[in-house]
């Protein structure tokens, strides 16, 4: 069922201000942040902290043959130099990736990519342990680098893994899913084929916080406590006792504060290993904290897909089939963060929110002289990239048939009635209704009049553009049987405890790096309890104190741990209904729930509020048999299937036809997350997105030279959005809730990212049509606008 | 955190003691005003001054004076306060129109005038503003005080006239009756270095003609004004096709490099565009001067 309304506040709170439940809530974590307490990773400060830093590859492919590290050992300060040849002492060189590869901590072999590390220094402070980098002397060998991911499988190209036994070429895997020949039938009897190559360049998910680590190991006890920036700590607890050979029990992750992930510390990074080993070294905690280069350079990348696309349709604009054949830019260790099962992660939703006949895609990963990663920046497991091809593909076949854009959309969707609907790779959406939601972002952006603004704008001469896209999202991952993470199921725990008073506290498994988590789960135990959010604390973040579960990532919070959530309040409610009955001499099953309380049907006087309960529980009440003296529960929740949430984005673009400068001029986005939480929380979820959006369309690009030198590292050269480059955000939303998720809430987090970069550029190539231009592609700098204003689009790798 | 290599740092008390204070930690010494040229580069060790001497506490070199017939702007002048000056947007709108786009309030609060022209980036706006405006550069040194006119104020990338035992003090604008400028530039985002940037300056004749012309580009490899494209329009009544011919000579007089900003063509299509559209803003301004 399709609602426009939002949950009201409860009544009962008092303060209609203050819902207890769902409903708009200023963020509990907000106070601490915005008076500047918050604490960050680089907050920490443990006795007798040393600091490490790294020195890095200058060149993009070259054999180490020699490092000397005696004039850093004798700078003032330093405490140790470590090189890959220690760490091959250790066993500690290479390390597992979440992708079945290995990846160097310390170049032992030949540096693979511009940025690689190649030693570490510890010393007292971290000036001198910055100084001390450039007194290490290292003789490098060059080598030819592949930098094209197009020539990375040519005949004669380097082989950058020779390190893997048996390795002859760059190819990490083909993967392939949809039936072929179906397909091909399909696009054999069309009446319109049309294909494109669209690429989706490398950029960066760009964290204000940069990654870094604090490693603490008690040489007594052999325990290790390990601060890091992670967006998943208890599956960093269990590799690093994989890795390092640390007993799991002896390990402590702590995630603090975290000043924006956006899939950028999912994985394990050397320079959180190499802090490990300097403080084994040293006896001594050791702080290592990248700067931002190394963030722009080193760490995790997303996209690089080069993606040939085809789309097949009858002349009326009835959307047959979709094909892709994508090549997969790995960098030099495959390092994606994604489902073991999936190597292009959730691309296969390709097929995007149309019914159709038939769908083929088949995706090679090949190794490159570029930084290792993937499967970053809020990108839902590469739907991003799915959901960009579709949309773009869609308006390339609209623009083909002379239809309007958003009826061509109207007209291929599916239909309300045939969820949950099965797509032709392997997806099972859960729930949609996908019109209403288009027919709102339209009646928002006034689209009639906005088309008639273009045409009269079109016959003086200027350039107006009217961008539509339409998405489904696949977030929420497990279910654990179908995904999971180097062997670790996808699923989430949570542990409820009400103390006596009717306080509570929560424990989750998955990490904040700017959601709001103490908000949104408060609120979820609120709606389920009936107490106000304000009495429910939160804990995240550090494996000794919550539950185990794989983390935040792919939108799967509210869609997983919310559901965790969810469901251990209603345990404890369950729990309660015992306990009250004891408390009132009755029986269970004759009492009643309402918002709070416990009471005897047919006599509402006669109840108990969960505070009541809570101290009955504790105290000297006679508990019925099974029952223990506590208001206390837990649960491990593995979600039956993923949640689809989606949204129709319509952006309006004005295109300086002197210049190529683009101006977003209006961006309407109407999103539906099922059952909205906290929506204030979601709209500054949609706002950040949507940002993320103008900046990937306009101007964000990891790029290299012809040598593999990085062009980005910096952010001077690796541009990021202001609030000069955005409009303001026209938000609406409609609700169409998950049949299978406990409370009906599907993931917000990336939706916006996903779904604003394709309505940019199709806007951009809409307002360019009078120059007869189809398609081009990002990043849409003026330079890049102007050339495909010249008929000389071209990709931007 | 970058960490920029080790480095002492010394705060100068007043110009003369600036003057000393470079004298006596040679040429490793470097100014340093509002610093967001200077500690980006050092934080990357593209700069390795052994000493800092900061000027922020210079007060005297801190101001915007009318002064006869001209303006007098102090080198530590910060960029909002030329932004921010009635005087300046008057006499030379295209201070204020350059100074609406150089980086963001941030930048602006601190960044100086001198700082701007002292760094002498190729992509510097202001160099380009005090080019076309013809400013002159007042320097002192251990020998007194001597001024430059910006012609001879450039010298190359990152080059000026200031040697390193001289600040710049002060620089003077001239002020003309019936005059015009303006400024334009494209960026890739606000607060990116520009991808191309015009600045044109006119003076009218009682007449309507135009008795001086001015015109200068940004990051397209050129020092100083294009003459040959301020020929074009001297002695003539302004009108769109002199526009386009100045703006076609300046176009093919500057040497564009390619970079993530844009390619060669791309750049010189640009010079033109935006030489156009400064010169009709330039000659309207100037106009309506004229009628004011």
């Amino acid at each position: 069922m399709t609602t426009v309304q939002e949950h009201a506040p409860n009544p009962a709170a008092g303060d209609p201000g203050r819902p207890i439940g769902f409903g708009r809530l200023q963020r509990k974590e907000d106070p601490r942040f915005v008076r500047g307490k918050g604490n960050y990773l680089d907050d920490i400060v443990l006795p007798g902290m040393l600091h490490g830093a790294i020195l890095r590859a200058p060149v993009a492919h070259a054999r180490l043959v020699s490092i000397d590290t005696s004039e850093a050992l004798a700078h003032p300060g330093v405490r140790a130099v470590i090189t890959g040849k220690d760490l091959q002492a250790l066993n500690l060189a290479w390390a597992p990736t979440l992708s079945a590869d290995v990846q160097a901590v310390l170049v032992t072999d030949k540096v693979r990519f511009q940025g690689q590390e190649v030693a570490f220094v510890v010393a007292e402070d971290r000036y001198a342990a910055r100084d001390a980098l450039e007194l290490i002397d290292v003789e490098y060998d060059m080598l030819p680098p592949v930098i094209d991911a197009r020539h990375a499988l040519d005949a004669d190209a380097p082989v950058i893994r020779d390190d893997i036994e048996g390795r002859t070429d760059n190819r990490i895997f083909d993967w392939e899913i949809g039936d072929a020949a179906e397909t091909e039938a399909v696009f054999a009897a069309a009446d319109v084929v049309l294909t494109q190559e669209v690429v989706y360049p490398r950029v960066h998910p760009a964290p204000m916080e940069t990654c870094g680590a604090v490693a603490d190991f008690d040489p007594i006890d052999g325990r290790l406590t390990l601060y890091e920036t992670t967006q998943a700590p208890h599956a960093h607890r269990t590799l690093y006792a994989i890795v390092a050979g640390i007993p799991e029990h002896k390990i402590r992750i702590v995630s603090p504060d975290i000043g924006g992930g956006f899939g950028n510390k999912v994985g394990i990074y050397p320079g959180y290993v190499l802090a490990v080993v300097g403080s084994i070294v040293t006896g001594k905690p050791v702080k290592w904290v990248e700067d931002r280069s190394e963030n722009l350079m080193s760490t995790s990348f997303a996209r690089d897909y080069i993606m040939q696309g085809e789309i097949a349709a009858t002349k009326e604009g009835k959307i047959l089939a979709v094909r892709t054949s994508v090549l997969a830019d790995h960098g030099a260790f495959n390092a994606t963060a994604q489902p073991t099962k999936t190597p292009a992660g959730f691309f296969s939703i390709f097929t995007g929110s149309y019914d159709l006949k038939a769908a083929y895609c088949k995706v090679t990963g090949v190794y490159t002289n570029k930084a290792p990663g993937g499967v970053a920046y809020a990108c839902s497991f590469r739907v991003t990239e799915a959901v960009y091809l579709v949309e773009r593909m869609v308006d390339i076949l609209a623009r083909k048939l002379e239809m309007d854009p958003a009826e061509l959309r109207l007209k291929n969707f599916i239909k309300p009635e045939q969820f949950p609907y099965a797509n032709k790779t392997g997806w099972v959406y859960d729930s949609g209704n996908y019109e209403p939601a288009m027919r709102l972002s339209m009646h928002m952006a006034g689209y009639e009049d906005l088309r008639r603004e273009q045409r009269e704008k079109r016959e003086r001469g200027e350039l107006m553009g009217i961008g539509v896209s339409f998405f489904t999202e696949t977030v929420g991952a497990g279910p654990r049987k179908h995904f999971d993470i180097v062997g670790l199921g996808m699923a989430d725990g949570a542990e409820l405890r009400v103390h006596p008073t009717g306080k509570a506290v929560v424990r989750i498994s998955v990490q904040s790096q700017g959601q709001g988590h103490e908000t949104t789960f408060a609120q979820i135990v609120a709606e389920e309890l009936g107490i106000p959010p304000e009495s429910i604390d939160v804990v995240h973040g550090d494996t000794d104190q919550t539950p185990f579960g794989l983390g935040t990532y792919g939108s799967r919070s509210t869609p997983v741990s919310g559901g965790a959530v969810a469901l251990v309040a209603r345990k404890v409610r369950d729990k309660a209904r015992f306990i009250a009955a004891a408390m009132l001499e009755t029986r269970p099953e004759d009492l009643e729930w309402e918002k709070g309380r416990w009471f005897v049907k047919g006599d509402p006087s006669a109840g108990k509020t969960i505070a009541e309960i809570a101290f009955g529980a504790h105290g000297t009440v006679a508990l019925p048999d099974g029952i223990d003296g506590n208001l206390d529960a837990e649960v491990t929740y593995d979600p039956p299937n993923l949640t689809f949430p989606f949204g129709a984005y319509i952006c309006v673009v004005d295109v300086d036809a002197g210049t190529g400068h683009v101006k977003v001029r209006r961006f309407i986005a109407v999103d539906d997350c099922g059952t909205r939480i906290n929506p204030m929380i979601i709209e500054g979820q949609v706002h950040g997105g949507l940002t993320d959006g103008v900046g990937m369309a306009l101007m964000e690009i990891i790029a290299f030279d012809e040598d593999g030198n990085c062009l980005s590292g910096s952010f001077m050269d690796y541009l990021i959005p202001t609030a000069m480059e955005v409009p303001d955000w026209e938000t609406g939303f409609t609700v169409t809730p998950s049949p299978h998720h406990p409370i009906g809430a599907k993931g917000i987090g990336e939706s916006a990212t996903v779904g604003s970069p394709p309505a940019i550029v199709n806007a951009i190539v809409d307002a360019l049509a009078p120059y007869g231009v189809t398609h081009m592609d990002m990043p849409c700098t003026p330079a890049r606008v102007w050339e495909a204003m010249q008929g000389r689009a071209r990709p931007p790798v | 955190m970058q960490i920029p290599a080790p480095f002492d740092y010394e705060r100068a008390s007043d110009v003369a003691n600036a003057l000393a204070l470079l004298e006596r930690h040679g040429p490793e010494s470097r100014i340093i005003a509002g610093g967001h040229s200077l500690l980006p580069m050092m934080k990357l060790r593209l700069a390795r001054p052994e000493w800092l001497i900061d000027i922020n506490d210079l007060a005297e070199l801190e101001f915007i004076r009318r002064d006869g017939e001209e303006l007098r702007v102090g080198a530590l002048t910060r960029h909002t306060a030329l932004l921010e000056s009635a005087d300046v947007a008057d006499l030379f709108p295209i201070i204020h129109d350059a100074e609406q786009v150089i980086a963001d309030p941030v930048v602006r609060n601190r960044g100086t005038i001198g700082g701007s022209l002292c760094q002498a980036d190729p992509a510097e706006d202001l160099s380009t503003v005090c080019d076309v405006l013809r400013a002159q550069a007042v320097i002192r040194g251990p020998d007194g005080e001597r001024t430059v006119p910006m012609s001879d104020f450039h010298r190359g990338p990152y080059e000026t006239a200031v040697a390193q035992n001289e600040l710049l003090y002060e620089v003077r604008f001239a002020i003309r009756p019936r005059s015009g400028s303006a400024y334009e530039k494209v960026e890739r985002r606000v607060g990116d270095w520009a991808v191309v940037a015009a600045g044109a300056a006119v003076g009218l004749a009682a007449d309507g003609t135009v008795e001086e012309a001015a015109i200068g580009l940004t990051a397209v490899g050129l020092d100083g004004t294009i003459p040959e494209a301020e020929a074009v329009l001297l002695g003539q009544q302004p009108h769109e096709e002199l526009f386009v011919e100045a703006a076609r000579i300046a176009a093919a007089a500057c040497h564009p490099v390619d970079d993530q900003r844009g390619p060669v063509d791309y750049k010189r299509h640009l010079a033109d565009e935006l030489t156009r559209r400064v010169l009709r803003r330039a000659c309207a301004r100037a106009a309506g001067a004229q009628e004011g």
